[in-house]
């Protein structure tokens, strides 16, 4: 049995729960059962990369060039080693979804091809910590992920997760999450992080939850909610009813709260939403328009733009109220400010110069330099969470969603349609969320994600058109 | 005229309780000093009322090029007859609603449409009219009159309308 894993630790540290031991005496040591062969495959012939003796290259997989080779995996429904009733559904049905969540994560990333979980066997629950490799090196496959699902006693619900090298027949890491049932599928995701961490290098994104506008009715009069769900579409709820016009929406840093904007009573200002207490208030006296809320990286303050007579300028004021300070002086519009990770400087957008273009200062509004000098108006600038980057809009004609260095060097367009706005980084600051509208009376938005490579788009799909997301960072 | 405006007032207001009532009467009262023959539309609008605004001025709606906020001379034609009946009516309020194109990004269109309501205001406030009855409210391209796609749409979504709110 081996000892419990510096990952397996912080998982379950995350969740704020009881360490789980998936190794333990429950989980019998294997029984070598017979080879199983890969059907069609011709009796005797050894499983492919296991010929020579040679020993496989270490697996992992490149974020860039992941699009090209996207690694094969397998992920097999997760045994239960006794089928038990829970209040999140019976664990056997449990094994199979979860399996279905790390599937769909992995996938939507783009960087990994999972098998079909219908052409792969089943695995029984002392196998979980003992693959057969024999197979597995048949099944078209490079890396493996098992797991299994136990129901405790105190009510709670134990997921296992080990990911193993099919070639080199090498466990390279492994996982415990102890979840209260309501959050069940997050241990799902968080067994998808673990995977993607380690053969990536890239920081884990999964579970993570994404506020947005849920958006419904005809264009000249749309009715816009505030609306919550996890990053993959998941336990989606409406926050607000639709009664008044909501905007742009952001998580603060513990996740407690979203600041945004409402117009509630025709007095367009910015709200602070209790998300346990569903309750909110004003954070900004609603005697001049404000809008464009973001909340600097330790959480303290909100960055915002308001509006007097006619020109708009950047404010900062504490997340708990109180006296805003203004930051820029300019007779025009300055907007969507941004904090840098360290939260030293803001990036924005200002028409200065004539048109909208992006700049850069310092945190207390000293030192502005413009950093956008493509064709077009630029706008809605995010700082990447890794701060090596800044997303955009870049009008021209389209919109389209693109990155620059902070520097404002390195540009490079990812996206291509009709009309893609406001993005918002992956906890990882590897993927863009944005929403893509239609043309026309008829022409709806949607959420829609594209990472680095500018190949991987996706829609998520919501239960009614959706825009303005905000993606939330990593769940503790 | 003083009595004539009370009459009339008194006039509509029966027409509109008239009209809030789930169920017409059966008979309604005949206008009283009703000297004349009124037509229907007319009576029931009150002087100094959002209605006889609309009816009075060219229009309630001032229209912007592409990116911009200026007030050009079509706009001022129009701002003009509904200051000469602001002045008219000198305690009534308005509130100026500044509007976008789908052609620009929201929060951008937000302090654009904030701008083309100011300017209107400041266009009203050099005609004589006292700021302090316009309040501004910009909806950027949240609030779109014309759906399509097209340059003719988008020339009626960059706007501002005037909206007397008594």
């Amino acid at each position: 049995m081996r000892a419990l894993s510096i990952d397996m630790l912080r998982g379950v540290l995350a969740l704020g729960v009881a360490v789980a031991v998936p190794a333990d005496a429950q989980i019998a040591p294997a029984t070598p059962s017979a080879p199983l062969q890969q059907p069609g495959q011709p009796a005797g012939q050894p499983p492919a990369g296991a010929a020579a003796g040679q020993t496989p290259p270490p697996l992992e997989v490149s974020v860039t060039g992941g699009i090209a080779a996207p690694l094969g995996i397998a992920i097999p429904v997760m045994p239960t080693a006794q089928a038990v009733d829970t209040p999140a559904g019976r664990t056997d049905v449990l094994g199979q979804q979860l399996s279905q969540i790390v599937t769909n994560d992995l996938k939507s990333s783009g960087l990994f091809k999972p098998a079909a979980a219908n052409a792969l066997k089943g695995v029984s629950y002392p196998e979980v910590t003992a693959p057969a490799f024999d197979y597995w090196g048949g099944a078209g496959v490079s890396a493996l992920v098992q797991g299994f699902v136990r129901a405790n006693g105190d009510g709670t619900l134990t997921v296992g997760c080990y990911l193993y090298d099919v070639f080199a027949r090498t466990e390279l890491a492994r996982a415990g999450f102890v979840v209260s049932p309501g959050e069940w599928r997050r241990a799902g995701h968080k067994c998808a992080d673990t995977i993607y961490t380690k053969l990536t290098g890239e920081g884990p994104y999964f579970d993570s939850r994404v506020v947005y506008v849920a958006e419904s009715g005809p264009k000249g009069r749309r009715i816009k909610r505030l609306a919550i769900m996890d990053q993959d579409g998941a336990n989606h709820r409406f926050l607000t009813n639709g009664q008044s016009i909501v905007l742009t929406p952001r998580f603060t840093p513990d996740q407690r709260s979203i600041v945004y904007m409402s117009y509630i009573g025709d007095k367009p200002a910015i709200y602070v939403y209790d998300i346990a207490r569903a309750t909110q208030r004003l954070l900004v006296p609603a005697s001049n328009l404000s809008f464009a809320p973001r909340i600097s990286p330790d959480g303290k303050w909100v960055l915002f733009s308001k509006a007097v007579a006619g020109s708009t300028n950047i404010y900062r004021v504490p997340l708990s109220g109180g006296q805003p300070q203004r930051l820029t002086d300019t007779p025009g519009i300055d907007t969507g400010g941004s904090y840098s990770p360290d939260g030293s400087r803001i990036v924005f957008e200002s028409d200065r110069s004539g048109s909208q273009q992006l700049y850069v200062m310092n945190a207390d509004g000293s030192n502005p330099r413009r950093i956008s000098f493509g064709g077009g108006r630029y706008a809605t600038p995010v700082w990447s969470p890794r701060g090596n980057l800044i997303a955009f809009t870049r009008m021209a004609g389209n919109f389209r969603i693109g990155v620059m260095s902070p520097a404002g060097g390195d540009e490079k367009l990812l996206t291509d349609d009709w009309q893609d706005e406001g993005p918002t980084w992956s906890p990882n600051g590897r993927v863009l969320m944005f929403f893509r509208s239609g043309r026309g009376g008829g022409g709806t938005a949607d959420l829609w994600s594209v990472d680095l490579t500018g190949v991987n788009e996706r829609r998520l799909s919501t239960p009614l058109d959706g825009s303005d997301p905000a993606w939330g960072p990593l769940r503790p | 005229m003083a009595r004539l405006t009370t009459t009339f007032l008194i006039a509509a207001s029966i027409v509109a309780m008239a009209g809030c009532a789930k169920k017409p009467p059966a008979e309604i009262p005949p206008p009283p000093g009703n000297s004349g023959p009124v037509s229907q539309g007319d009576s029931s609008i009150v002087p100094g009322s959002r209605a006889d605004f609309e009816r009075s001025v060219t229009s309630n709606t001032i229209h912007f090029d592409l990116d911009k906020y200026d007030i050009n001379s079509e706009a001022r034609a129009v701002l003009d007859s509904q200051a000469a009946w602001l002045t008219k009516y000198p305690n009534v309020p308005i509130s100026l609603e500044g509007h976008c194109d789908e052609r620009g990004t929201r929060e951008y269109n937000l302090a654009l449409g904030d701008r083309r309501a100011n300017s209107a205001k400041n266009y009203l406030a050099s005609r004589g009219v006292n700021p302090a009855r316009i309040s501004t409210i910009s909806y950027g391209k949240e609030r779109p009159i014309a759906l399509g796609s097209d340059e003719a749409a988008w020339a009626q979504n960059r706007r501002a309308v005037t909206i007397v709110l008594n």
